[in-house]
């Protein structure tokens, strides 16, 4: 648990030193949610009926393009060869570095979201909602998110290939949190959906950090 | 007495078969350097006995414990090519770091460990401002301190000046007269007594 703390703070730091590497998927969430209403159309009713979609479109890209970094500097600089070596178990050091990557990118898509949505016109019962799926789902595309990272970890120019690898992936999680943010606009029931990015959450915090453990040390070999 | 026990281990690297049937078995006590020319199998057999890469074949193990499992890999420190520190991040903190993946003493020693290899007042810079060679003091500081048995040594003395190699060299015949094990690779000449040569 030690090594779970250490490794979490120690990648925090490495990021908050290099901001730039933290704030580009968050400044690439906020421009493209805020092009929408330009390109398409100023007027509340066409916009509060897409903006889940848009934001949560916007969302997944954002995270998609900060997996890229996950491992790539451990991978760099060495320090991955060390965790590999370590009698530690991998799939811990490998959560903690997921953990950090969630509160570097999921909980700043969280806080940024009533904001996003009030400005897309999405009500209050929509802006609720958001905030509860991106809760719910934002540390699934996280830990998903690093089954691909380590599997093209040693390969250059590859941000190509982790999109394909990823989202379709994400495709059930984009769906059923839109459909729940839309449905709850229109005042309709939501358990649903929310068991079920419960249910893939808890199925990807059980997976994936052992198959990126084996995905990386294949990277490594 | 400890032994690391090396049997009928075979590596491949794309279709050069690098070593075939390699046995051999190394004592607490011994120091052991790995000869060859450029591309023979020194890296692949050291990170293959880390437990960083898998070997085609064959068994390694330390005292019943076969490589990979915790009891083997706490045992174990290995240093490979590259720095393993962060830029973003102090030599002290780094080696907070590193220390905490490995079996270490006490954390308190470790800016003792910093002034040993000569790296004093240099504990709060950033890595990325230090030189090659400085960084890979501040990796040795990190193996100075660890209680592992097996040090298992990659051209520790690239980028090195001859009085930074003259303190890994007697610090790696302190550690082995202390009961541990080192293997280690490098093209200088080495001044090291008592040294043992595995060629492949």
């Amino acid at each position: 648990m030690n090594i779970y703390l250490k490794t979490l703070s120690r990648d925090l730091r490495v990021a908050l030193r290099n901001p730039s590497s933290v704030l580009n998927p968050l400044l690439f969430f906020i421009i493209s949610v805020s092009l929408f209403p330009l390109a398409i159309s100023p007027e509340a009713a066409t916009l509060s009926q897409i903006a889940s979609g848009i934001i949560w479109v916007a969302s997944m890209l954002a995270v998609l393009l900060s997996l890229n970094a996950l491992f790539h500097h451990d991978y760099e600089n060495g320090v991955l060869e060390q965790m590999v070596s370590s009698h530690h178990s991998l799939p811990l050091l490998i959560l903690a570095k997921i953990t950090a990557h969630w509160i570097l990118t999921g909980i700043p898509i969280i806080l940024l979201s009533p904001l996003l949505g009030v400005f897309l016109f999405l009500d209050e019962a929509g802006i609720k909602v958001l905030m509860i799926t991106l809760l719910l789902a934002t540390p699934s595309l996280s830990l998903i998110g690093s089954i691909g990272a380590s599997l093209i970890v040693g390969i250059k120019n590859s941000g190509m290939l982790l999109s394909l690898l990823i989202l379709p992936l994400y495709i059930p999680i984009l769906i059923f949190a839109s459909s729940a943010v839309s449905q709850a606009q229109f005042g309709l029931a939501i358990d649903g959906q929310l068991y079920f990015l419960a249910m893939f959450l808890i199925l990807s915090l059980m997976s994936a950090p052992f198959v990126s453990s084996i995905a990386l040390k294949i990277s490594l070999e | 007495m400890s032994s690391l026990n090396i049997h009928n281990l075979s590596c491949q690297r794309g279709y050069n078969q690098l070593f075939d049937k390699l046995s051999f078995q190394a004592h607490a006590g011994d120091i052991l350097r790995i000869t060859g020319t450029n591309g023979s199998g020194k890296t692949s057999l050291l990170r293959i006995l880390a437990g960083v890469s898998t070997a085609e074949q064959g068994e390694v193990n330390w005292d019943q414990h076969p490589v990979k499992s915790d009891g083997y890999q706490q045992e174990v420190f290995y240093l490979g090519h590259q720095a393993a520190l962060s830029g973003e991040l102090s030599s002290l903190e780094n080696l907070e770091y590193l220390s905490a993946l490995n079996k270490t003493t006490e954390q308190h020693q470790l800016i003792q460990a910093l002034n040993d290899i000569g790296l004093k007042g240099y504990e709060d810079e950033y890595c990325a401002n230090l030189s090659a060679g400085q960084k890979r003091r501040v990796i040795l500081a990190g193996l100075f301190v660890s209680k592992a048995k097996i040090w298992l040594l990659d051209e520790p003395f690239t980028a090195l000046d001859p009085l930074g190699v003259e303190i890994v060299e007697s610090r790696i015949t302190q550690h082995c007269a202390n009961g541990g094990l080192c293997l280690f690779t490098t093209h200088q000449d080495s001044a090291l007594a008592n040294q043992k040569i595995l060629a492949l």
